[in-house]
């Protein structure tokens, strides 16, 4: 059963330009998701910054009101909630984010920060809150004695372990993972990669994994979504993916990746330029100004998303011609 | 700190811990008074250390240059971009102000800016950070130096991009034989960009040798681990092998011990007395580790 289904969720953003806001603009963030996730399953979502994969994690949670769509959770329409229901759906649908210096309040101590949730949804008894704080810290892999500690005194992946403890305050079905192991030094990062594996299988955790790291993805996720200009280019199984990527976007993405060996350097599919402008995306395919293999039709019409056994793509190489 | 890098030509690199400040040692670039500051640093044989501030800044930008991580804060804001590039010009070639010019915007075409004359004249808030970096290697190239520190070049940067920018460095390399010590925490641009690698820890060496050797036959502990804890894309394995507890800070290193002891699964009750000696492996890889290397430095 998918536990979170996601149709054609939208986000623009307007922004004002020029003196005191004269003349708008749109910035096209997100336009036109749709995916679905099964309970238990990661999903990774891959792509460049300005892609919109953040935009997309935070719409579906609703921090950021998206601007159409429908977001389901276990069949309930999340973006049609509001007020007290809403606040009780957000218990079961968390964030983890990239930045561990920034998303820890510093004047909080670990403990306060861990019990804030229970405290809005329902756990009265002080030591009771404190009793389950110090299991979350354990659970991560943290002393319990670092209840009354600030966040200064961690180092950056043990403040994640802490961001990831309060993600799981609430016992959530499902979390969304922005970033979480970019801003960590490898051999750390390896820790938190290992703790994520570890609290999906106690768990029985679902996972979407944003992360612009295609092989940190490759690590962790089930099944992937490839986004450009805030669409998903192609989705897939995740070896699947790596063994047939089909669009070009994808395939050049897979082969910009350094290999750890200096005995296989390899040429390399290198595309020229840069993303393109969300204010003003170009007609067409959103990757037509950096594909190298462009054709015609690229230019002016938009491709349709295909699917052939599961993998799914949007590209005119692949459409009837 | 004790740091031994000999630089031959062309072309070598460091990941680990304590790099960026090694590199800003050699540029000499500290806020003055701040860092207690030995030993030699010697550049064509001249030893860096004892010059005057007036022949460091013939050196610097002219015979050694550098590129940050950051290219939106290592760029000033307030100037154009080809004002910033023929100040440098300027400053170290006796040219005019338009041999200069069209000395810059022979740079930016040769870091493959597609309209240099446009570019020349934007503000650094207009370009993107691929754009950005590739102005700030124009910019560390204009003089043909003999010596490119870049530290972290790609890591703001997406895959795609970071692709383009080691390609223009390999290309400069070849064109100019500048020698570059590439600094990065990212072992893939390593593999693909340098011959030689050097491994820092907790501000100091603890491996060095050649590309090749030290990928195919890491052999000390932290390398390895290094090694081990990145996740692959060929082969999948449900937990990756971490290298537990943290990098120490540098209020708490050990003059006494090698440093990565806490962490090592290898560790003997020596490993937190002494600090270990070098042992040369081969010509070029060596390793400070008491596994292949039983003497301890003396202190």
């Amino acid at each position: 059963m998918n536990l979170l289904e996601v149709e054609n969720l939208v986000k623009h953003f307007p922004v004002a330009k020029g003196w005191f806001g004269r003349g708008k603009q749109t910035v096209y963030a997100v336009n036109g998701v749709s995916f679905s996730v099964a309970k238990g399953e990661t999903l990774g979502v891959v792509g460049e910054s300005g892609s919109g994969k953040s935009t997309m994690g935070r719409s579906v949670l609703r921090l950021i009101e998206p601007t159409s769509g429908r977001v389901r959770l276990e069949g309930v329409d999340v973006t049609s909630l509001n007020g007290e229901n809403l606040r009780k759906a957000r218990k079961h649908m968390q964030m983890i984010f990239q930045d561990p210096y920034a998303s820890l309040n510093p004047r909080l101590t670990i403990g306060n920060i861990l019990e804030e949730p229970l405290k809005y949804h329902g756990v009265e008894k002080k030591n009771d809150r404190r009793e389950q704080a110090e299991r979350l810290l354990r659970e991560v892999g943290l002393d319990d004695s670092y209840y009354d500690r600030f966040p200064f005194q961690f180092s950056g992946g043990q403040r994640q372990r802490v961001g990831i403890a309060r993600a799981l305050a609430l016992n959530p079905k499902l979390i969304i993972a922005d970033e979480p192991v970019s801003a960590l030094d490898v051999s750390i990062q390896a820790q938190v990669l290992n703790l994520f594996v570890k609290l999906q299988e106690t768990r029985n955790l679902t996972y979407v994994f944003i992360s612009h790291d295609l092989s940190v993805v490759k690590h962790l996720c089930n099944r992937i979504a490839v986004m450009y200009l805030g669409e998903i280019v192609e989705m897939a199984e995740c070896e699947e993916l790596f063994r047939h990527p089909l669009h070009p976007y994808t395939q050049a993405l897979i082969r910009a990746i350094p290999v750890v060996d200096p005995a296989q350097r390899r040429q390399r599919l290198i595309l020229t330029g840069d993303i393109p402008s969300q204010t003003s995306p170009p007609a067409g395919c959103p990757f037509h100004t950096r594909c190298p293999q462009c054709m015609d039709i690229c230019k002016k019409e938009h491709p349709a998303l295909l699917t052939q056994s599961g993998h799914q793509t949007s590209c005119h190489l692949y459409g009837k011609h | 700190m004790m740091i031994r890098i000999a630089l031959h030509n062309p072309h070598q690199l460091i990941s680990g811990c304590g790099k960026s400040i090694t590199a800003l040692s050699i540029m000499n670039l500290h806020t003055p008074g701040r860092f207690i500051m030995d030993g030699q640093i010697l550049f064509a044989g001249k030893n860096l250390l004892q010059l005057t501030e007036k022949e460091m800044i013939h050196i610097r930008g002219n015979q050694i240059s550098m590129i940050f991580q950051e290219p939106m804060v290592s760029l000033n804001p307030v100037y154009t971009i080809g004002m910033q590039m023929t100040e440098m010009i300027l400053l170290h070639q006796k040219v005019s102000k338009k041999q200069a010019k069209e000395q810059a915007l022979g740079q930016l075409k040769q870091v493959a800016i597609a309209d240099p004359q446009d570019i020349f004249y934007r503000y650094p808030y207009e370009l993107s950070g691929g754009m950005r970096q590739r102005v700030m290697i124009a910019m560390a190239m204009a003089n043909h130096p003999q010596l490119l520190i870049a530290d972290e070049p790609t890591t703001a940067l997406d895959v795609t991009i970071q692709a383009q920018i080691l390609d223009l460095m390999r290309t400069l390399r070849q064109q100019t034989g500048a020698s570059i010590l590439l600094i990065t925490h990212d072992l893939g641009v390593v593999a693909e960009m340098c011959d030689r690698v050097i491994v820092m820890y907790a501000g100091r060496i603890v491996e060095q040798g050649m590309a090749q050797e030290l990928f195919a036959d890491p052999k000390h502990p932290y390398t390895i681990g290094l090694l081990q804890s990145l996740p692959r894309l060929n082969g999948r394995k449900k937990y990756l092998d971490d290298i537990p507890g943290n990098v120490p800070a540098p209020q708490h290193y050990t003059h006494q011990a090698c440093r990565f002891a806490p962490r090592c699964r290898f560790a003997t009750a020596l490993c937190h007395k002494a600090q270990p000696g070098l042992r040369q492996l081969s010509d070029t890889h060596g390793v400070y580790c008491f596994l292949w290397n039983k003497e301890p430095i003396q202190a």
